[in-house]
């Protein structure tokens, strides 16, 4: 009887945050999915009419599609080894006794609470800067010619900025994750005669593993959609077009906005790949 | 017998993660270092650490060129209503979720976060041709609204697994002394969630104080945030790296603390619990 009531009013309580969330999704997708379709050019004539599958076929076929999708897995994935390794060690560093961890700690992660404007711009210009830049003076002071960091070493660069950015995350969650680990296990392992490296490789990193896949589908996400970073950084050129920038370019700035959305539905799609193991794994952690 | 040797390699350590942390943390150091010197000192060759002349003009300038007050009071106005706002939305669904679990709230569950993993870039156009019909283009209601659903999957789900460990003996007691649904809620329940809800709004002020695609897509001179008044600095007259600096500095200063309040919480909270 009481339930019944309280079952109706837990079902009422929970309506905004569904109903707006529905809202939030399957509003815009509908409207991308049906510009796809569309030849739709805001500035040149608007709709244009129908055109199937046209788009779909225009966006996969054009000459900046392949590069863009090797960009995105470069950065991606360089990003993600370079994270996810020094995360490691960091993680195992930090997990030592020392004095002050709780100090180094908070240096550690900084770097996640600074605005992608921010970093990008500092790195840009005070550190990759090839005549004023920190890394050029370096570089003078070894006797070497300076780097054009951001055209002549887009990719890296740009690898660079991101994964200082998210190091603390990572950091910060193989920490968490190896704080778990039984001590007493890791001792045992020692009496034993097992070495450093044994032990890493035997307990620490296996304990890690679900950690790890975390941080990878968590970043992963994000890193295929970061945005600020290149825009105010090389806005595109110089080979650091990724696919979400491609599909920003087609719709803002030449506003192609059936081609645009077309590449869209792509992006999505590829999210949505990468969303469900982590909706598994998460799922699986989840005992409502 | 193991302690003997403890002494030294604590130290190694020490000096180890010092040094990594300093290394870590250095750019941010440098921004702060920099936005204290005189412009020509900024790009002095070969570059001053400590020892420059110590000023405030870039502050001064920054304060008085850009209108700065104007993107700080848009960033805490978008940033804090955003939170406040997800959070009321949130605490009923996450309640219900928590106390009245039903066969579907795993699903729903999962459904949020999955809408979390949108990329804004496939729905980019509709919301911004959404933005024009209604009249929210370079408005901060407007973006308190995208950044506010944006970050309400991490909001319930947050507020869930706080709400979660509130032992439901004592809501049952309520009830036998009859407390109404909202009297529970008002009374018994909020006061207990208080420092859940508290980490949540710190978290999502976070996210939402540095989200810089919607801020920088949505907005043009009205209601631009600190994010995109970092970006006009991108296309740089003359020497800039003082006054860049000062502007970098005030604008993550705010969020570095609280920041660093809130580390405990960011790991739950980004992970949705999957690494606790």
């Amino acid at each position: 009887m009481a339930t019944q009531h309280s079952r109706s009013s837990a079902r009422l309580m929970m309506a905004p945050a569904v109903v707006l969330l529905l809202g939030w999704m399957l509003v815009p997708l509908t409207m991308t999915l049906y510009f796809s379709f569309k030849k739709y050019l805001p500035l040149r004539g608007g709709d244009l009419g129908w055109v199937g599958f046209d788009n779909y076929a225009r966006f996969l076929t054009s000459s900046a599609f392949w590069p863009s999708v090797q960009t995105t897995l470069v950065i991606v994935g360089g990003v993600l080894a370079i994270t996810v390794v020094l995360g490691i060690f960091l993680a195992i560093l930090l997990n030592q006794p020392m004095w002050g961890q709780g100090m180094v700690r908070i240096l550690v992660i900084a770097p996640f609470f600074v605005m992608p404007t921010v970093s990008a711009l500092v790195w840009k210009n005070m550190f990759m800067d090839p005549n004023y830049g920190l890394l050029a003076h370096l570089w003078k002071l070894f006797g070497a010619t300076p780097v054009e960091w951001l055209s002549q070493a887009s990719l890296p660069s740009i690898i660079m900025i991101v994964s200082w950015q998210w190091l603390p995350f990572a950091t910060l969650i193989l920490l968490t994750a190896i704080q778990s680990l039984d001590s007493e296990q890791l001792e045992a392992a020692e009496m034993d005669g097992a070495l450093a490296h044994k032990r890493f490789a035997y307990i620490t990193l296996p304990h890690l593993g679900r950690a790890i896949t975390v941080v990878i589908l968590i970043q992963t996400i994000f890193l295929l959609s970061i945005f600020a970073e290149i825009f105010v950084t090389t806005g595109g050129a110089f080979g650091t077009k990724t696919l979400s920038y491609l599909i920003f370019q087609r719709v803002l700035e030449s506003q192609n906005v059936g081609l645009g959305s077309a590449g869209g539905v792509y992006a999505i799609i590829l999210a949505n790949i990468v969303a469900y193991f982590l909706v598994r794994i998460v799922g699986k952690n989840l005992d409502a | 017998m193991a302690r003997s040797i403890a002494p030294r390699r604590k130290a190694i350590n020490t000096l180890l993660a010092w040094s990594v942390g300093f290394l870590i943390f250095f750019p941010i150091l440098w921004t702060i270092l920099t936005s204290f010197k005189t412009e020509a000192a900024a790009i002095a060759n070969p570059p001053v650490f400590i020892g420059f002349d110590w000023t405030l003009e870039n502050y001064q300038a920054v304060m008085e060129r850009s209108n700065y007050s104007r993107f700080l009071w848009n960033s805490i106005v978008i940033a804090g209503g955003s939170t406040v706002l997800g959070i009321l939305i949130a605490i009923p669904a996450a309640w219900s979720m928590a106390f009245v679990p039903s066969k579907r709230t795993k699903d729903i569950l999962l459904w949020m976060l999955s809408t979390k993993m949108l990329p804004a870039v496939g729905v980019l156009y509709p919301i911004y041709l959404l933005f024009i019909k209604f009249g929210m283009l370079d408005t901060k209601i407007g973006l308190m609204i995208v950044l506010m659903l944006i970050n309400l999957p991490i909001i319930v789900w947050m507020l869930y697994t706080y709400f979660k460990e509130i032992p439901g003996e004592i809501l049952e007691a309520a009830r036998m002394d009859g407390a109404t649904l909202r009297e529970e809620v008002i009374y018994i329940l909020t006061p207990m969630a208080i420092p859940g809800i508290a980490s949540t709004l710190l978290l999502n002020v976070i996210l939402a104080w540095n989200e810089a695609f919607w801020t920088l897509n949505l907005t043009a001179a009205k209601a631009a945030p600190l994010t995109a008044f970092i970006a006009s600095y991108s296309s740089p007259e003359g020497l800039f790296y003082a006054k860049l600096s000062a502007a970098s500095t005030m604008a993550i200063a705010p969020i570095l603390i609280l920041g660093w309040f809130s580390q405990k919480q960011l790991v739950s909270g980004l992970t949705f619990g999957a690494v606790k």
